[in-house]
C-alpha cells in the first residue's frame, strides 16, 4: 500500500505528460501532412535553416 | 481555367494580369499585409518536388514563404504587395502546374480536432481507470479498492464531461426534435453507470463500472473520429480538383481601361473581355471577336458551338479558340448557374428523407432495452432486492445492452468500403450514401462527360494516307481545340520545319510546309479561294494545301473506357440502366444503340430531368443518377444517390455523393458491389450484436453481471464486429493493390479530363 502512494501518482504523472505532449502536438499542427514529414527527412536543412528566421520572424508592416 | 490557357492561346494576347487577380481574390489576408494563397499542385509526390516547388516559390519576387503539404498535394503560399505574384505562371514554368480551387470557409476542420481531443482524453482515462480495475478484480484490500475507486472516479468524470460530451450533445439535439438516435442509449447508459458507480464509491461499494463506462466512450470515439477522417479525406480530395467557375472577369471600362472585377460585382452592361481557355462569367450577348464554346458542361451538347458577334453565351462555358468581348445580360446571381442552384436547392432528394440504419436501429432498440432495464427494476423490487439492489442490476442490463457494438458496427464497416472505394479512385462524401447506394434498383446516366469523356475521337484515321495524318497531327498540336487534340492524339509526334503557323478563331489553324500553305479546319474556310468550287461542299473538319482537300476529318464522342462492360455489370445485377440528356435525339439514339440502353429520353431541360427522377421516386423507385454536367446538377439533388466523375461542374462535385477520379465508367459497378457488400456486412454485425444481446441479456437480468464480466463482455462484442467489418477487405483478395504512386498519378489525370 506504501508503494502505492507514490507509485499510482507517478503512473498517472506519466500518463498525463503524454497525453499533454500528443496535444501539443495536435495543436501545433504535426500531424497536417504526415506524407510530407517522412519526405522532408531526405532534404538537405541547409535551406531549412535559411528560411527559419523569415518563417519566426512576426508579420511586419507593409513595405 | 487561365492556368491551361497558354497552351492554347497563339496570339500570345494572353494577359496573365487575370489570373494575378484571380489570385488575389482567392487569398486570405493574415494581417500586416501578409496574404496566403493555397494552391493544388497535383504533381507533387517526392522530396525532390517538394523541394524544387517550394525554393521556385520562394525565388518569386514578393513571395515570403512557400510551403507544400505533400499529404493533401497543396502548396501554402505567403505573399506580400498590391499585387498578387503569378503563382500559376511560376509553378507551371517549374513543371508542376498548379491551380486554385474552391475556396474553404472551414479550413482547419474543428470537428476533426475536438473529436481526436476527445479521443484522446478518453484513452488515457480508460486506460489507466483500467488498469487500477485490473487490481481491484484480483482481489484488492478493501482499502485499497476504495482508493482506486476514487482514483477511478477522478479520471471518469472529466473523461465523461469532456469525451461524452459530443455523445449527449447529439443524443440532446436528437430528443429535441422528438427522435431518438443510437446516441440517446449511449448517453444514459454512460451516466447511469457513472451515477451508480458514484454512489457505490462513497458507500463503499464493492463495484464500481467506471472502467465499462470510460472504455464504452473510447471504443465509439475510435469508430466516430475514423468515420469522420475518411470522409475528410475524401472531401478534401474532391475540394482539391479544379474550380471550373470564374471568380472574376476582366471589365473593359469606357474609357478603355481594364479592371478585374469579382463575378458577384458584374452588371448587366458590363463589357468583359475574354481570353481562349477562359470561362464565361455571367449569361451575355458576343459583341466582338471569334471563337469556339466548349458547352458540354453546361447542357450536355458533345461539339464545340461557333460563336460570332450577336450569339447569346451562358454562364459556364468554355471559350476555346479566340479572345472574345460580351456585353453581361445578367447578373451572376441571375445567370444560368444560379438557376441551377435554385432548382438544386428546390429538388428535395431522397437523401432529405433518409434515416440512417443505424437511428433506425436505435429507435427499435433503445425503447427495447430501457423498458427491460425497468422491468428488471421492478421484479427484483418485487422479489424484495432492496432499492439498491434493484438498481444496481438494471443498470448492469444497460451497460451490458449500451449498444457499443452497434455504435461500432456501422461506421467500422463504412470505414473499411469507403477506404477500399479511395484506393479505387472513389471519394465517398458521407456514410449514409453508401447505404443509399446499396438500395438503388435504377440507374439513370447523363451523356456528354458520364458516358463519354466529352472530348472527341478521330474515327477514321486507317482511312487517311499517314503521311498527310501526320502533317494534319503536327499542324493540330500548335492548338488547343478539341478537335485539334483529337487529331494530334492519332499520330505520334515527327519533326517538321512548320513555319507561320496561325490560328483563326472559329475557323481553323494554317501553317507553312515546305512552301506550301497547309490549312486545317472548317471546310469552307480551308476552301475559299480555291480555284475549282469542288462538288461535295459539305461541312466538317478537313486539311487542304492552297486549297485542295487532302483528308477529310470524322469525328465521335469517346466513350469512357469499360462503359459498355460497366452497363452490362449493373443490368447484370438487375438495375434498370436509363440515359436522361440534353443533347439531340440523334446523338443520344446513337449512343444508346452503342451501349445498348433501352430506355432513352433525349432533348432534355433539367428541371424535365429533375421531373423524370421524382416519377420514378414517386413510383417507389430508388435512382441513382450519375451525371456531370451543370445541367444534371437538380438531377444529382433530386436522385436517391448520386455520383459524379471529377471531370464535372463543381457544383455537380459538391452535390453528388460519390466523385470518380478515373476515366473508366467501371467506378459505378464497383462502388455499387462494395455499397451491397457493406450493407451485408451492416446487417451481419447487427445480428451479431443481437444474438451477443439475447446472451448477455438473460445473465445479466439475473444479476450475475459484476464488472469484470461487463467489461469482458463488451470488448470482445466490439472486437467481433470489428473482425466481421475487416473482412470487406479480404473479400477483395485478388485486387491489386494500388501503389501510393500511382495513387499520386491519377489525380493530374482526372484533372486533365476537366479541360
Amino acid at each position: 500500500m506504501n508503494s502505492l502512494i507514490f507509485l499510482i501518482p507517478l503512473a498517472l504523472l506519466l500518463g498525463g505528460a503524454a497525453l499533454a505532449a500528443f496535444l501539443w502536438s495536435l495543436r501545433s499542427g504535426q500531424y497536417e501532412d504526415l506524407d510530407g514529414a517522412a519526405e522532408r527527412i531526405l532534404l538537405d536543412d541547409e535551406d531549412d535553416r535559411a528560411k527559419a528566421p523569415e518563417r519566426d520572424q512576426p508579420a511586419k508592416p507593409a513595405p | 481555367m487561365s492556368c491551361c490557357a497558354p497552351a492554347i492561346d497563339p496570339h500570345g494576347a494572353f494577359d496573365s494580369s487575370a489570373a494575378r487577380q484571380e489570385i488575389g481574390l482567392a487569398s486570405r489576408d493574415l494581417g500586416g499585409g501578409l496574404r496566403q494563397t493555397d494552391l493544388a499542385v497535383p504533381g507533387v509526390h517526392c522530396a525532390a518536388c517538394i523541394r524544387a516547388v517550394e525554393t521556385g516559390l520562394m525565388r518569386v519576387a514578393g513571395v515570403e514563404h512557400a510551403r507544400v503539404n505533400l499529404s493533401t498535394r497543396r502548396v501554402a503560399v505567403q505573399w506580400r504587395g498590391e499585387a498578387a505574384p503569378d503563382l500559376l505562371a511560376a509553378l507551371t514554368a517549374l513543371g508542376y502546374p498548379g491551380h486554385l480551387f474552391e475556396s474553404e470557409a472551414d479550413r482547419a476542420d474543428p470537428e476533426l480536432a475536438r473529436l481526436i481531443r476527445a479521443l484522446a482524453v478518453s484513452g488515457f482515462c480508460a486506460m489507466n481507470i483500467m488498469l487500477l480495475s485490473v487490481s481491484v478484480w484480483s482481489g484488492a484490500e478493501a482499502e485499497t479498492r476504495s482508493a482506486f475507486h476514487w482514483i477511478s472516479a477522478a479520471l471518469a468524470a472529466p473523461c465523461l464531461i469532456y469525451s461524452g460530451r459530443i455523445f449527449f450533445a447529439s443524443a440532446w439535439s436528437a430528443l429535441r426534435r422528438g427522435r431518438t438516435n443510437m446516441d440517446v442509449p449511449i448517453s444514459i447508459g454512460i451516466c447511469l453507470a457513472f451515477g451508480l458507480s458514484l454512489y457505490d464509491t462513497i458507500h463503499d461499494g464493492p463495484h464500481a463500472y467506471f472502467d465499462a463506462a470510460t472504455s464504452l466512450i473510447f471504443f465509439l470515439l475510435i469508430g466516430r473520429a475514423l468515420d469522420h477522417l475518411m470522409r475528410e479525406k475524401a472531401r478534401a480530395a474532391v475540394r482539391s480538383l479544379m474550380r471550373l467557375a470564374p471568380r472574376g472577369a476582366t471589365v473593359l471600362h469606357e474609357d478603355g481601361s481594364r479592371d478585374y472585377v469579382p463575378v458577384a460585382e458584374i452588371e448587366p452592361g458590363m463589357r468583359l473581355a475574354l481570353t481562349a481557355g477562359e470561362r464565361i462569367p455571367v449569361d451575355g450577348i458576343v459583341s466582338e471577336g471569334l471563337s469556339d464554346l466548349d458547352c458540354a458542361i453546361v447542357t450536355g451538347e458533345s461539339l464545340p458551338r461557333p460563336v460570332a458577334p450577336g450569339a447569346a453565351v451562358e454562364a459556364g462555358t468554355l471559350n476555346l479558340s479566340g479572345p472574345l468581348t460580351i456585353i453581361a445580360s445578367a447578373r451572376a446571381d441571375s445567370s444560368f448557374l444560379a438557376e441551377m442552384v435554385r432548382l438544386m436547392e428546390a429538388a428535395e432528394g431522397g437523401r432529405a428523407r433518409y434515416r440512417r440504419i443505424a437511428d433506425r436501429a436505435a429507435a427499435l432498440y433503445s425503447p427495447v432495452v430501457h423498458a427491460t432495464a425497468f422491468l428488471t427494476f421492478l421484479g427484483w423490487m418485487a422479489l424484495g432486492g432492496g432499492w439498491h439492489q434493484a438498481i444496481t442490476v438494471a443498470i448492469a442490463v444497460l451497460i451490458i445492452t449500451c449498444p457499443c457494438a452497434l455504435g461500432l458496427a456501422v461506421p467500422i464497416v463504412q470505414v473499411v468500403a469507403s477506404r477500399r472505394l479511395f484506393e479505387n479512385g472513389i471519394m465517398v462524401k458521407d456514410g449514409s450514401a453508401i447505404e443509399r447506394m446499396a438500395e438503388i434498383d435504377a440507374v439513370a446516366f447523363d451523356k456528354t462527360g458520364t458516358l463519354t469523356l466529352g472530348r472527341p475521337r478521330l474515327v477514321n484515321a486507317e482511312a487517311i494516307a499517314p503521311d498527310v495524318l501526320a502533317i494534319a497531327a503536327e499542324i493540330a498540336r500548335r492548338s488547343g481545340h478539341p478537335l485539334s487534340r483529337a487529331i494530334a492524339a492519332a499520330a505520334p509526334a515527327r519533326e517538321m520545319a512548320l513555319s507561320d503557323v496561325v490560328e483563326h478563331p472559329g475557323l481553323g489553324i494554317e501553317a507553312r510546309l515546305d512552301g506550301g500553305l497547309y490549312r486545317l479546319g472548317r471546310a469552307e474556310w480551308v476552301l475559299s479561294g480555291a480555284p475549282v468550287e469542288p462538288m461535295e461542299l459539305e461541312g466538317g473538319t478537313v486539311l487542304g494545301c492552297d486549297g485542295v482537300v487532302l483528308a477529310r476529318f470524322a469525328f465521335e464522342e469517346a466513350l469512357r473506357p469499360q462503359a459498355r462492360a460497366a452497363i452490362d455489370a449493373l443490368r447484370e445485377k438487375g438495375l434498370d440502366v436509363a440515359l436522361l440528356s440534353g443533347d439531340t435525339p440523334a446523338a443520344v439514339d446513337a449512343m444508346a444503340g452503342k451501349l445498348g440502353i433501352a430506355t432513352i429520353a433525349a432533348g432534355l431541360l433539367p428541371a424535365e430531368k429533375v421531373e423524370r427522377l421524382s416519377a420514378l421516386a414517386g413510383q417507389g423507385r430508388k435512382v441513382l443518377m450519375v451525371g456531370d454536367g451543370l445541367n444534371d446538377v437538380p438531377a444529382l439533388a433530386a436522385a436517391h444517390v448520386s455520383m459524379a466523375p471529377a471531370s464535372a461542374a463543381d457544383i455537380g462535385r459538391n452535390a453528388a455523393d460519390f466523385v470518380f477520379l478515373r476515366d473508366g465508367l467501371d467506378a459505378v459497378p464497383m462502388a455499387h458491389a462494395v455499397s451491397r457488400e457493406a450493407g451485408r456486412l451492416v446487417r451481419q454485425n447487427f445480428v451479431l450484436a443481437i444474438a451477443y444481446n439475447a446472451i448477455a441479456l438473460p445473465v445479466a437480468i439475473a444479476g450475475y453481471v459484476t464488472p469484470l464480466v461487463a467489461s469482458l463482455a463488451m470488448s470482445l462484442s466490439s472486437i467481433l464486429v470489428v473482425a466481421n467489418a475487416l473482412r470487406l477487405n479480404v473479400k477483395a483478395a485478388p485486387r491489386r493493390r494500388t501503389s501510393l504512386r500511382e495513387r499520386a498519378e491519377e489525380l493530374p489525370g482526372a484533372l486533365r479530363t476537366s479541360e
